[in-house]
């Protein structure tokens, strides 16, 4: 009844090209982006660091890989291996220059990200689908052994592992061991909230829609005029920034410290199921997949023993554990079923019922 | 000069130097090479009739072994364990058409693709439930599997066969060769490929989808359970093993998704490419190349040929 379209008149262009549309749409937005930035304040140290930050660092990586795969229609394995990239450099950046602010060097680390995503799309133009798959398999083996193998990249660190140095942001220190949560997580929301807004306006135009041409069928788009070897590299580039940024923050924003195995085959299947189920081509899609498979498990660990205590079930730990993997698998079956399109379609046809409830004829 | 010498040309002289090692090397790279195939063999057979890419086949393999050792630990004896193991595989194909498939009919591949991960988190869930998460031995005597090794003098020098990797090439190419005459003599193999042709023109002729999943997730699953097998005797049974699915993968490409011979002589140019590669560049490099050697290999093939070596040829049109 609140949410309507009735009334809400456009009278210039720019108003009908908006975003959001819906004047309630803008105010739900702006009262999500303040509870986002309230919980900083109110919630636990447990919510910020384990929930809320790794959160939105998986979002922020299933963007870009939404981006590539959801867009641009070029399925990526290598998700994982371009994280590491961008975490690798903003370490080298980070310990070589220590006088430049750290937020700077954890944008430009994407750019390293971005130059080696390119190079690992080149075959894209002539290999597709499930093929295309193995090209980034081989980004994605082949760049973890260079983490391994290559010591200067961790300054010949004995552990080989990535730490954290002290860095402060206005005299706060934002990296390290000493960061509070609060502030960690602060930063990660806003380059988050800002990446997201540069990516929605990305798709949104002239890049954009390239993308989509190419994905839906690019031997089309070609005869169109796109440039198809342009328009794939350029995708896998922002994609890979993107990664980068989100491994970076991932490595010293979240974990503090990682070692090469943080960046394995497994972190790239999950983003791409992040974005699967998520909705492939929706950027809230992205957030709603992050929520599913990385929330959905804590959740369920909390959840599960509260639930089985009535019965007088008292299970082990493990068993929980065994339990969660079977549940997320069952759920992930289950949304698929119900919704193949993704998590994002579910919102959609859930706020088209809303404009016409309590009334739908 | 010096670097140019150590990749082009010392690696052949050591190779000409010492024709026993590279004997060896061959015969471990056709050995796994064999297991590869073993195991893109149960990628493709899915692949061929559903169009699905199964990423649940390697978590098959694992629970197929689980099944079979678990059962043989709770007294079952080992032939028994074996048949049951494999009547539990029949059972998740009825599973897997009866729940995933049949309500995803019609979808685009990546979301079949995105249920089968769904697929093995369950069987993930599942296996370490029922059987628990620690590494389990393979039941080697039991099931009259060859042990030992004999070593040969062969061209100058002592070279090591195992009696399990010579019973494991026997065995994986028995059952290639009986699912290649099952796909190309019998009537269900004719439907099978009717199907991989185009389901709409299989559907119209009367042939049921449903049962040839059904029947293509059961090979896949006995070929898991063979592949379980022979993978377990040589590295136990665990979780871990379902890695080596991700090293079918290339197989699968180089071979072509659609292919029978391209699976097996995927396996065989994977196989035989890393443990050579490994042995004799992996040196200059730092060692433990294998694990991205196989996926270069595959993408050098995928820049000549994009469809795979085997694969069908892509026509694109408008």
């Amino acid at each position: 009844m609140l949410y309507r379209e009735a009334g809400q008149f456009k009278s210039t262009y720019a108003s009908d090209m908006v975003v959001f549309r819906l004047k309630e749409d803008r105010a739900g937005l702006a009262v999500i982006i303040l509870m986002a930035y309230a919980l900083a304040f109110m919630g636990s140290d447990f919510l910020l660091q384990a929930v809320l930050i790794p959160f939105l660092v998986f979002a922020l990586a299933a963007i870009g890989l939404n981006l590539l795969t959801g867009y641009a229609g070029q399925l990526s394995l290598g998700t994982g291996a371009f994280m590491g990239v961008g975490a690798y450099a903003c370490y080298k950046l980070m310990t070589a220059f220590p006088d430049i602010n750290v937020i700077v060097w954890i944008l430009v680390s994407g750019f390293f990200s971005a130059a080696v995503g390119t190079l690992f799309g080149l075959p894209s133009l002539r290999i597709k689908g499930f093929y295309l798959a193995v090209a980034t398999l081989a980004a994605q083996f082949f760049l973890q052994w260079c983490f391994i193998r290559i010591p200067w990249l961790v300054n010949y660190n004995v552990s080989g592992a990535l730490d954290a140095p002290l860095r402060t942001l206005f005299g706060v220190p934002v990296v390290g061991a000493t960061a509070t949560p609060q502030t960690r997580y602060i930063v990660v929301l806003t380059l988050v909230i800002v990446l997201t807004w540069v990516a929605s306006n990305l798709v949104r135009g002239r890049i954009g829609r390239m993308w989509i041409a190419v994905r839906d069928m690019d031997l089309a788009a070609e005869l169109m005029g796109i440039r198809l070897l342009q328009t794939k590299l350029l995708a896998f580039a922002v994609s890979s920034y993107y990664c980068g940024v989100a491994g970076a923050l991932m490595v010293f924003l979240w974990y503090g410290g990682a070692e090469y195995d943080v960046f394995n085959i497994n972190q790239s299947f999950f983003i791409l199921f992040m974005v699967i189920i998520g909705g492939l081509g929706s950027l809230i899609g992205s957030f709603f997949g992050a929520a599913l498979i990385f929330i959905m498990p804590i959740l369920l660990g909390i959840v599960l023993p509260i639930m089985l205590a009535p019965f007088g079930i008292a299970i082990g730990a493990e068993t929980i554990e065994h339990l969660r993997f079977m549940i997320v698998g069952a759920l992930i079956i289950f949304f698929l079923i119900v919704e193949p399109h993704g998590l994002a379609r579910l919102w959609q046809i859930g706020k088209q019922k809303l404009l016409v409830w309590p009334f739908p004829y | 000069m010096d670097v140019l010498y150590k990749v082009l040309i010392e690696p052949f002289v050591f190779m000409g130097e010492a024709p026993d090692l590279l004997l060896q090397t061959l015969w471990e790279g056709l050995v796994s090479g064999v297991l590869y195939a073993l195991i893109a063999l149960g990628f493709v057979l899915i692949f061929k009739a559903s169009g699905v890419f199964n990423f649940a086949q390697g978590i098959m393999v694992v629970f197929a072994a689980l099944t079979l050792v678990g059962l043989y630990e709770k007294g079952v004896p080992a032939l028994l364990a074996l048949v049951l193991a494999g009547a539990v595989m029949l059972l998740l194909a009825f599973a897997v058409e009866r729940i995933i498939l049949r309500p995803l009919v019609n979808q685009p591949d990546i979301i079949l693709f995105m249920a089968t991960f769904g697929l093995t988190y369950l069987l993930i869930g599942l296996g370490e439930l029922i059987f628990g998460g620690s590494p389990k031995e393979m039941i080697t005597g039991a099931l009259y599997l060859p042990q030992g090794t004999t070593e040969l003098t062969l061209l100058g020098g002592p070279v090591r066969f195992q009696h399990l990797d010579i019973a494991a090439a026997i065995i994986a190419s028995i059952i290639i060769a009986i699912l290649a005459v099952f796909f190309s003599k019998t009537r269900i193999g004719r439907a099978l490929r009717a199907v991989a042709d185009s389901h709409k023109a299989a559907l119209s002729v009367g042939i049921s989808l449903n049962q040839i999943w059904v029947i293509v997730w059961f090979a896949a699953g006995i070929v898991a359970l063979v592949a379980g097998i022979m993978w377990g005797a040589r590295s136990g049974v665990s979780f871990s093993l379902q890695i080596i699915a991700l090293k079918a993968l290339p197989v699968l490409i180089l071979g072509g998704f659609t292919s029978i011979p391209g699976a097996i002589i995927g396996g065989l140019i994977v196989g035989i490419g890393e443990k050579i590669g490994e042995f004799y560049w992996g040196p200059l490099l730092g060692g433990g190349i294998d694990t991205w050697l196989a996926y270069v290999i595959a993408l050098l093939f995928l820049l000549y040929r994009p469809q795979g070596l085997f694969g069908e040829r892509i026509i694109e049109r408008i």
